[in-house]
């Protein structure tokens, strides 16, 4: 098959994307397929029309190739693509818009508040910040509506750190979302076409709680998977994650990120596009399922609609 | 006839990586996250203006010069530069070398010279030879980037002395000794790059230069100069280096082509004490037995000609227009409250914003407006700097600065107006602690 494989882009989350990228290469090559790797830019249209692939492989992370912008693209033109479609990755991509499609369908998600810059800005917001807290309780998270890896993110233990903790979140999206702290364990179920496969869970591997920047260094945290859950857990965690991915409409493959507390699983994000490179979560959890990276790149690219 | 297939790297799966995990080094946690490294991946998309960098412009080097040079290797060397060489350097480069720092007062003795790749390869050198794990070494504050890497990756123990604008404090540095030897600890070495600090772009004033050579004799201590700015000043009279105060007895001095020729050819140097040079040559031999003949080659040949001190004096007049450039337009764009210095040289300047701003934040605004620069915590071993950012000037042309700072001083301004909105109306409204009893209930 000739494949187009987009990678790069221009988000923040770029690097993760061509180390993704890199890696799919491999595979779709060692699979027999040609392959054309496509960089985002002025050229990409007239480069998709020359080539004309059967496929597009979408290794791109964060806005444009995350985001939906790209998918538009494609379809537009006809070219089927991995991963979930336009509407799904809006919807992932907007974590404010996640929750409340996973609150209409009784999914479980902590407690939130949304808040636009301009609101902020220009309607008086931050008089409301203690409804807000009120409403979500300490600590809380406050994170961009629209990143997917950990940059913007804070944990606020104390009302008056919310400005700084906003203009943070801020940086990285025009909407940031203050959203309950619950503690529990991180789990990540990777969902490859209508298949939950084993849940990754993240284990902090020193006490940074509050430091969700150091979960994502190597060595920082420890993955393991299958997680060590009971099976009532493990069903209920699957349960969970395939509804989310379900409300939100995703298709091919996605990654339902949750956290499991006293309260049972409840959904933190779902990330349409998740990272392929040596250290992320997916591959992992299909490695566990018994899916060689190869047998994973190609069973995604079965799924490409 | 069909080419044989690419080689490929063999797939790394997630077992195999755990199986690895176990078997690194504590030297490769490196200090930088992994979501900042991401980060700046983004800079090196053409559209974005670099203000990131350290790069020299090397786009006014005479091509000719470059083809002049090459020719006569072609002719006359080209067996020997197809050769390994020695570890300590080539001959030619040396006596050249000699000549370069004469050039900033400093009489050596080409004996002492070890040739190395470029200037990083100096302070890996140095480190590698003087520092255990766990021992204490002093910098700048903030220091080099590239040096903090270094030292990290031997284990040391850094303590960073605070710099105002004539450099690293002499009074910190003797309480900060007076402490250590107090819990009968001595640092191996002080590094500092004296004139035209990177990152803060800030010159060692005579006085301290005095106070810190004379510490250094009275207290033992090694002082490592690094100083690859030195001939690049855009105005005020030299300095004394570090190295002609002290004559080279605790002063071991690392310099560079990269700045004055090209970072291309990886050339750097260390001069220092024969036992120190001795145990540097084993230690090179060790990572990459030499450096390059035919680059040592092409530089040893190319520094015989006096031109050399006029291509520097191009760069000079270039990087001292971009320099102005740059400052007039941060005096025109950037928020009220941030404050930055006025270099006489080197290729970097240190700003600070108001302290609510977060530079690692403000780069992603600023990198979806096309520019970058360097937030100030990588210039810290303890999150310090968070306010500040090295810019650097000398890569960039004089517009693509104006229009880089301009949209730097957009985005911190628009942060700064959100943050005081929020701080202006909430002021008398700060929600109650969460400790305070029975307030939440009515809400």
């Amino acid at each position: 098959m000739k494949v187009a494989l987009l990678q790069g882009g221009r988000s923040l989350e770029r690097g993760v994307s061509l180390r993704s990228g890199a890696r799919v290469a491999e595979a779709l090559l060692d699979l027999g397929h040609d392959v054309e790797t496509l960089d985002l830019g002025p050229e990409l249209v007239g480069r998709l029309e020359s080539y004309r692939p059967d496929v597009a492989f979408i290794a791109l992370h964060g806005t444009e190739g995350e985001d939906g912008t790209i998918q538009a693209l494609l379809e537009l033109l006809g070219i089927p693509h991995t991963g979930p479609r336009v509407a799904a990755c809006q919807r992932c991509m907007d974590k404010s818009l996640a929750k409340y499609i996973l609150r209409e369908n009784s999914i479980p998600t902590p407690d939130w508040v949304t808040y636009s810059e301009a609101a902020i800005r220009d309607f008086g917001a931050a008089s409301s910040f203690q409804q807000a807290t009120a409403k979500v309780g300490l600590p809380l998270v406050a994170k961009p509506a629209s990143q997917g890896s950990s940059l913007g993110v804070k944990v606020v233990t104390r009302a008056e750190d919310i400005p700084g903790a906003l203009m943070t979140a801020l940086s990285y999206d025009s909407r940031a979302l203050l959203e309950t702290w619950i503690s529990g364990r991180e789990l990540a179920v990777s969902v490859l076409g209508d298949q939950a496969l084993p849940v990754v869970e993240a284990i902090p591997t020193e006490n940074n709680a509050y430091d969700f920047e150091a979960r994502y260094e190597i060595g920082a945290a420890s993955f393991v998977c299958p997680a060590e859950l009971s099976d009532e857990e493990t069903d209920e965690v699957n349960r969970v994650a395939l509804a989310a991915y379900n409300a939100l409409g995703c298709s091919g493959f996605s990654r339902v990120d949750l956290i499991l507390g006293e309260d049972g699983p409840q959904v933190l994000e779902i990330n349409a596009i998740p990272g392929l490179t040596e250290t992320s979560l997916l591959p992992q959890a299909a490695e566990a399922a018994g899916f060689e990276f190869e047998a994973m790149v190609e069973k995604i690219l079965d799924l490409a609609t | 006839m069909t080419a044989p297939p690419p080689p490929r790297r063999s797939q790394t799966r997630a077992r195999d990586l755990e199986r690895y995990a176990s078997l690194f080094a504590k030297r490769t946690r490196v200090m930088r996250s992994s979501a900042m490294r991401d980060m700046m991946e983004i800079t090196a998309r053409p559209e974005i203006i670099s203000l990131a960098g350290g790069l020299p412009d090397t786009s006014t080097f005479p091509p000719e010069a470059f083809a002049a040079e090459m020719n006569r290797i072609t002719k006359t060397a080209v067996a020997e530069v197809l050769q390994y060489g020695p570890t300590e350097g080539l001959d030619i480069v040396r006596e050249q070398i000699v000549k370069v720092m004469a050039a900033e007062g400093m009489r050596i003795d080409a004996m002492d010279v070890t040739v190395t790749t470029g200037g990083q390869q100096a302070i890996d050198l140095i480190t590698k030879v003087l520092i255990d794990p766990g021992d204490v070494l002093i910098c700048d504050a903030p220091t080099y980037p590239g040096a903090i890497s270094t030292f990290c990756s031997y284990e040391a123990d850094i303590v960073q002395i605070e710099c105002d604008a004539d450099g690293m404090r002499m009074d910190l540095l003797e309480q900060t000794l007076d402490a250590l030897a107090a819990r009968g600890r001595k640092p191996k070495f002080i590094y500092s790059v004296p004139t035209f600090q990177n990152p803060g772009g800030v010159t060692l004033s005579l006085e301290r230069r005095q106070k810190l050579v004379a510490l250094a004799r009275e207290r033992e201590i090694l002082v490592v100069e690094d100083n690859p700015y030195g001939l690049l000043r855009y105005e005020g009279d030299s300095l004394p280096t570090l190295y002609s105060l002290d004559g080279g007895n605790y002063v071991v001095y690392l310099g560079t082509f990269s700045k004055i020729l090209s970072a291309g050819l990886r050339i750097g140097w260390i001069v220092s004490p024969t036992p120190i040079r001795e145990k540097v040559v084993l230690g090179k031999g060790a990572s990459d037995l030499c450096t390059s003949t035919l680059t040592q080659n092409f530089a040893g040949e190319y520094f015989k000609k006096d031109r050399w001190q006029e291509y520097v004096a191009d760069l000079v007049g270039i990087y001292r227009s971009r320099r102005d450039a740059m400052i007039g337009a941060m005096s025109e764009y950037f928020p009220h409250g941030a404050t930055w210095n006025k270099p006489e040289g080197g290729l970097f300047i240190w700003a600070t914003m108001p302290d609510v701003l977060d530079t690692s934040d403000l780069l992603a605004k600023a990198l979806g407006k096309g520019v970058a620069f360097v937030p100030g915590t990588s210039a810290y071993v303890d999150g310090r700097g968070a306010s500040s950012m090295r810019l650097n000037f000398s890569g960039v042309k004089e517009d693509e600065i104006i229009e880089g700072i301009r949209r730097i001083g957009e985005v911190a301004r628009e942060q700064l107006g959100l943050y005081e909105t929020m701080t202006n109306t909430n002021e008398m409204r700060l929600p109650p602690r969460p400790q305070d009893p029975g307030e939440e209930t009515d809400q």
